[in-house]
């Protein structure tokens, strides 16, 4: 990815996440959430994790946002949230998060990071994944799997009127 | 080619973002979207940090934080939507105690 592009990019996915935290209507902070994380995918393209680009994709801009959109027309809670947050509040939130944002700044800049490597055929592919996932991630990965069990029947349980 | 620290700093900004909005809003499904940017930035680190390093296991934990992210998502939905109908509100604020 050439630095042109890099920049336009991230231009565009902060003005996007920026949209998320500050829209008032909920559903636009949905939608502005579909469009920062299918910009971000594009940064996992360029870095070659072409399966994660696509789970991004699929899971997250899929399944996880329309779950969300789902809830929230769901319970109607667009009129909600009409008062803004306390001046002095926005002021030490953004203060706070900006010195984050700096702190961790001028670490990577002061940081030379050697340019990244070429990496082989296959780098990031399914097959790649699959082959690690299976062996050295075995154990975490059927875990996962415990979780995801778990979460579908807690979120059925809790979903139900009365238990 | 863009160096490493470009994608770090642009994970920073993300993630300092999501933080301010967890922070400042009080519609708790914002919130939770803005926990979902916090998690996607780290995501974005780790895939930028296995590009570095010419191993794919960076790639492998965003794959689990892909899958702890849908559970998240799942549970915390339902729990809203139960607070909803035992209150009706949304508020962070108006939802201060651990009973009904």
């Amino acid at each position: 990815m050439n630095a042109v592009l890099f920049l336009v990019l991230a231009a565009l996915t902060i003005a996007a996440a920026l949209a998320v935290v500050t829209n008032r209507n909920p559903v636009y902070s949905a939608l502005a959430l579909v469009s920062t994380l299918a910009l971000m995918s594009c940064f996992f393209v360029a870095l070659e994790a072409y399966l994660i680009w696509a789970l991004q994709l699929v899971v997250y801009a899929g399944a996880i946002v329309v779950l969300f959109l789902f809830v929230i027309m769901l319970l109607n809670v667009q009129r909600e949230e009409r008062a803004l947050p306390a001046p002095g509040a926005v002021v030490s939130v953004a203060a706070g998060a900006g010195l984050l944002a700096l702190g961790v700044a001028r670490a990577v800049t002061r940081t030379a990071f050697a340019s990244m490597p070429a990496v082989g055929d296959g780098y990031g592919s399914p097959a790649h994944l699959a082959r690690r996932l299976f062996t050295d991630y075995l154990v975490s990965f059927e875990i996962t799997s415990v979780l995801l069990l778990v979460a579908i029947v807690g979120a059925v349980v809790l979903g139900k009127r009365r238990v | 080619m863009v160096p490493l620290s470009w994608y770090l700093l642009l994970s920073a900004v993300l993630f300092a973002i999501g933080v301010g909005g967890v922070l400042l809003r009080r519609n708790l499904i914002v919130v939770f979207m803005a926990i979902e940017l916090m998690l996607n930035a780290v995501n974005l680190s780790f895939v930028a940090f296995a590009r570095q390093l010419g191993a794919e296991d960076g790639q492998v934990i965003v794959f689990f934080v892909l899958a702890v992210a849908a559970a998240e998502a799942g549970v915390g939905l339902a729990i809203f939507i139960q607070l909803f109908r035992a209150r009706e509100t949304l508020n962070a604020d108006e939802v201060t105690t651990l009973r009904w």
